[in-house]
């Protein structure tokens, strides 16, 4: 313990944390925190993984936007990939790879550089040339540069993996209360309002903000936004594709928070099923289907997998990612409230960096050195905006 | 005499009459295994109309196309095993234009008919959407008009002439996966019919989407064989050949009757009628119908045509069991004693479920799963009507005379929708369908048949042990899938009514389904 709070009395009456959100992030924490033997409450307005983890798309993905990201990224995917032999089949995960596909030549550049960075940060993985890449993927359209292939990335099933985490957490003695929404801070308490509308207060020596898009309901300070997604899933077409296939361009679509941006995005699922992304838009909390957004994505995945075109949809959705104004999560201890931890505003990489996320909560909570640098993820820090769209974000603009 | 066609089905040669449907022909073949289930059983045809997705084939190189929908034509090449996807035809360009008219009627069996004369004679452009390769929907689905009862031919007739304006034009094999209401309504299309025509704009529209079949699980209800009765009907209808099988019909409702008939008449040696609601309640149904003695009529003459098979109220199938992969033998009860019947086909369901999808996409309001409506049919949304089934399941004659009044009053002839004698009639046939309703509703050891190993959902292989009944729809669609898969919770979502009391989940586009290409 770093600044006085005891977390020795195991009393339920004052757990020990509580964590407010039982999405990924929560549903992490819960069970890093469980481990660490602390008396863990968890509660959530829905239920385990029902908010933005229900929409996502599940790539465990290693990003190098910047240093930050891919510390936090590359640790946290390291994680997945020890608890996979544990994770049960629903969870579906799988270590699909990822292949960052070159359109033209300056994008091969991109590819190269890109691959020195992961080589420097030890992640590996391999430039292809269009012959490699047409036979790795036969599916894509001919033509293009090439890619970069990077194998460790993975892909799983994020409802399922966060109701996993809550249920080992429960396991090891953490009690969860679902349909029950946090709804005010007040020193070192939650209050909370149970499904039939009984309200009480749970004060702990700790709490944990991990409630996502409704972090700021709790904390308006905190810079975060819904950042809307679509995303459309097919019946099941085993073999298409192999790996989830990421245009470089998408890079520049997921930067800054300005404007409507699509990318190509091909995700195959364990199913067989093929979960084709990505858009992103500012729209508030509107979750209604965007026909034009749709539109935009949809014929840019199908301009680089045309036999996308004539496979079934099954079902389209949308969602919201948790974003920040530099595009990294908030992570680590609320300086202006004693006692509130945040763990919020992953924006679309909360699936890759929840474990990564729980671990740094919990070596902070524990007064342990903290695995990774925290410093980047302050909640507190100074955020500067990530770069406006430039010039090259037009050509993935959706309108 | 219909010449035949010949179809490939996994490199074996069959023959069926022109028209016919692929599923019906190859069940006709003695194909029983179409597809295979994400657990590996085997799957074949259950709803006959489209909806429960049991029946996909892949079809010259296309996976997952429903054989229930797919006129049988000469050469067409047929795969049953999980196969690659094979060299696809480009999708055709022309998906982004759209039609408009004053008046779209989705839907085109009675209550859609209905509506499109009645609309067209008011002087409205109207043009019909319709998912069936011949207008009549369900109930007046036929392959030769001849064979359908005189009201329906004279409807049928109707519909081609000119009234106030042109004729209602007629979009088969096409059905609306999305909609957007504005100004005005446009309508997102899709299926081959819609080739050429990505959507219609219409200034008002008319909900005509009928009703599906209610589907309860029991143990073996997946096995092929199994099919529900108006599915067995659709699939005699498109040429399904069942001589000399032994059929066990089962269920509840008016359809039992005709179904078990049907069969009779295309020599099938039908073994056994049973309806689960008690003699009693049936009974006093009955006699309710002396104020609708063509009802009765019918009813007299469809078990004259019966030939001694035996017929049993109170009495349900608790469980079926298959010897080589498709249905044998199917276990039967009256609660107080068990007996199996030996049977090639069962064919069972409980009713109808009104089909709200398309309805709770535009924002209509839906109250126990019936469109709301007031006495024009006028649906909470404005420009939007709904008449027949999906407003509560009353029958034929209901949604004739709903469907008139709502083509009616779209058409701006307010005057005559509201006429004393449309709005007697359809008091009536809506008093008649809730007796149906309550007469017919499923006793709650139907309703619990499923053991802890029944598959609920059929898509995805949920069985009922992974559900927990203190779950909502949504929960135990993220953590088990169910509802997830193609036919989108149209089968098991009201399964789950029946198991857990869920009510029905999100309704999220496409309605049906589409191909990606047609959501650029």
């Amino acid at each position: 313990m770093t600044d006085g709070a005891r977390f020795g009395a195991r009393r339920t009456a004052r757990p020990d944390v509580v964590i407010v959100g039982a999405g990924i992030v929560g549903a992490a924490c819960a069970l890093a925190l469980a481990r660490e033997q602390l008396d863990v409450q968890i509660v959530d307005a829905s239920f385990a993984g029902s908010g933005s983890t229900a929409a996502a798309m599940g790539h465990l993905v290693v990003m190098d936007d910047t240093p930050a990201q891919l510390a936090l990224t590359s640790f946290s995917r390291g994680l997945w990939d020890r608890m996979a032999d544990e994770l049960p089949a629903g969870c579906e995960y799988e270590m699909r790879g990822t292949v960052w596909v070159a359109g033209n030549d300056e994008e091969m550049e991109a590819a190269r550089a890109k691959q020195a960075v992961y080589a420097a940060h030890g992640v590996a993985s391999s430039l292809v040339d269009a012959a490699e890449l047409a036979r790795m993927e036969p599916a894509l359209r001919p033509g293009l540069a090439g890619a970069l292939s990077v194998p460790g990335d993975g892909v799983l099933y994020p409802p399922n993996a966060a109701r996993w985490c809550i249920e080992r957490a429960v396991a090891l003695g953490a009690v969860v209360r679902e349909r029950c929404e946090a709804v005010a801070l007040s020193r070192g308490a939650v209050r909370v309002r149970a499904a039939g509308g009984v309200e009480e207060s749970i004060s702990a020596g700790a709490i944990v903000i991990a409630a996502g898009i409704d972090a700021p309901r709790l904390v308006p300070e905190l810079p975060i936004v819904p950042r809307k997604g679509h995303l459309v899933i097919t019946d099941r077409y085993p073999g298409l594709c192999h790996a989830q296939l990421v245009e470089l361009g998408y890079l520049r679509s997921a930067h800054g928070l300005s404007g409507e941006s699509v990318a190509f995005n091909v995700q195959p699922r364990a199913t067989g099923q093929l979960l084709i992304g990505s858009s992103r838009q500012l729209a508030g909390r509107d979750g209604a289907i965007d026909d034009v957004v749709l539109g935009a994505m949809v014929r840019r995945a199908t301009s680089f997998l045309p036999a996308l075109a004539r496979c079934d949809v099954v079902r389209v959705w949308t969602g919201f990612r948790p974003a920040t104004p530099d595009g990294l999560p908030l992570i680590g201890r609320w300086h202006a409230e004693p006692g509130v931890w945040i763990a919020a505003g992953h924006e679309g990489l909360g699936i890759t960096t929840a474990p990564g996320t729980a671990a740094l909560i919990a070596a902070d909570l524990v007064g342990r050195a903290p695995p990774i640098d925290p410093a980047p993820y302050d909640p507190g820090r100074p955020m500067r905006p990530a770069s406006d769209a430039t010039p090259e974000e037009h050509a993935c603009r959706a309108t | 005499m219909p010449r035949d066609v010949t179809v490939t089905v996994d490199g074996r040669r069959i023959s069926a009459p022109e028209g016919s449907t692929l599923a019906s022909a190859m069940l006709g073949a003695e194909v029983t295994h179409f597809r295979t289930s994400v657990t590996g059983a085997p799957r074949a045809p259950v709803c006959g109309m489209g909806v429960c997705f049991e029946c996909r084939v892949t079809v010259d190189g296309r996976p997952h196309q429903r054989s229930c929908l797919i006129p049988c034509t000469d050469g067409m090449r047929v795969e049953t095993s999980p196969n690659e996807i094979g060299a696809w035809a480009p999708p055709p360009d022309a998906v982004h234009e759209s039609r408009s008219c004053d008046v779209a009627v989705v839907g085109g069996g009675p209550a859609g008919i209905a509506a499109a004369v009645a609309a067209s004679a008011a002087g409205a452009r109207v043009i019909v959407i319709d998912q069936g390769m011949r207008p009549g929907g369900q109930i007046w689905r036929h392959r030769d008009p001849a064979a359908l009862p005189k009201a329906a031919r004279n409807w049928l007739a109707r519909l081609g002439e000119k009234g106030g304006g042109a004729p209602p034009e007629w979009l088969a094999r096409s059905t609306v996966f999305d909609a957007r209401v504005g100004e005005d309504i446009v309508l997102r299309l899709t299926g081959e019919g819609a080739r050429g025509c990505g959507a219609v704009r219409a200034r008002r529209v008319v909900l005509a989407t009928g009703a599906r079949e209610l589907l309860l699980p029991f143990d073996g209800w997946t096995l092929p064989g199994v099919l529900a009765l108006g599915g067995a009907q659709a699939l005699l209808k498109g040429g399904m050949v069942v001589r000399g099988k032994r059929a066990v019909v089962a269920g509840s409702g008016p359809l039992l009757l005709p179904v078990a008939a049907a069969l009779s008449r295309a020599g099938a040696r039908v073994m056994f009628v049973a309806e689960q609601a008690p003699i009693a309640q049936a009974a006093a149904f009955a006699a309710g119908l002396w104020s609708h003695p063509a009802k009765l009529w019918q009813a007299a003459a469809y078990g004259a045509s019966l030939r001694g098979a035996t017929v049993r109220f109170g009495t349900w199938v608790r469980s079926a069991e298959g010897d080589q992969g498709r249905v044998a033998r199917v276990r039967l009860t009256n609660g107080r004693r068990a007996w199996t019947v030996p049977c090639d086909l069962l064919c069972a369901s409980y009713g109808f479920v009104p089909a709200v999808e398309l309805a709770r996409l535009m924002g209509c309001d839906v109250e126990r799963g019936r469109v709301a409506v007031d006495a024009l049919q006028r649906t909470t949304v404005p420009n939007v009507w709904c008449a027949g089934e999906p407003t509560g399941v009353a029958g034929e004659a209901a949604a004739l005379v709903e469907g008139r009044i709502a083509g009616l009053d779209a058409a701006g002839d307010e005057a005559r929708a509201r006429s004393a004698r449309l709005q007697r009639a359809r008091d009536g046939w809506r008093r008649f369908g809730e007796r149906l309703t309550d007469a017919f509703r499923p006793r709650d050891e139907v309703r619990r048949l499923a053991s802890d190993s029944t598959v609920v959902c059929r898509c995805e292989d949920v069985r009922r042990e992974s559900l927990d009944p203190s779950w909502s729809v949504r929960q135990a669609k993220l953590y088990t899938r169910i509802t997830m898969g193609p036919c989108q919770g149209m089968v098991c979502g009201a399964a789950c009514t029946s198991l857990f009391g869920w009510s029905p989940g999100t309704v999220r586009p496409p309605v049906g389904g589409t191909e990606v290409a047609r959501l650029g």
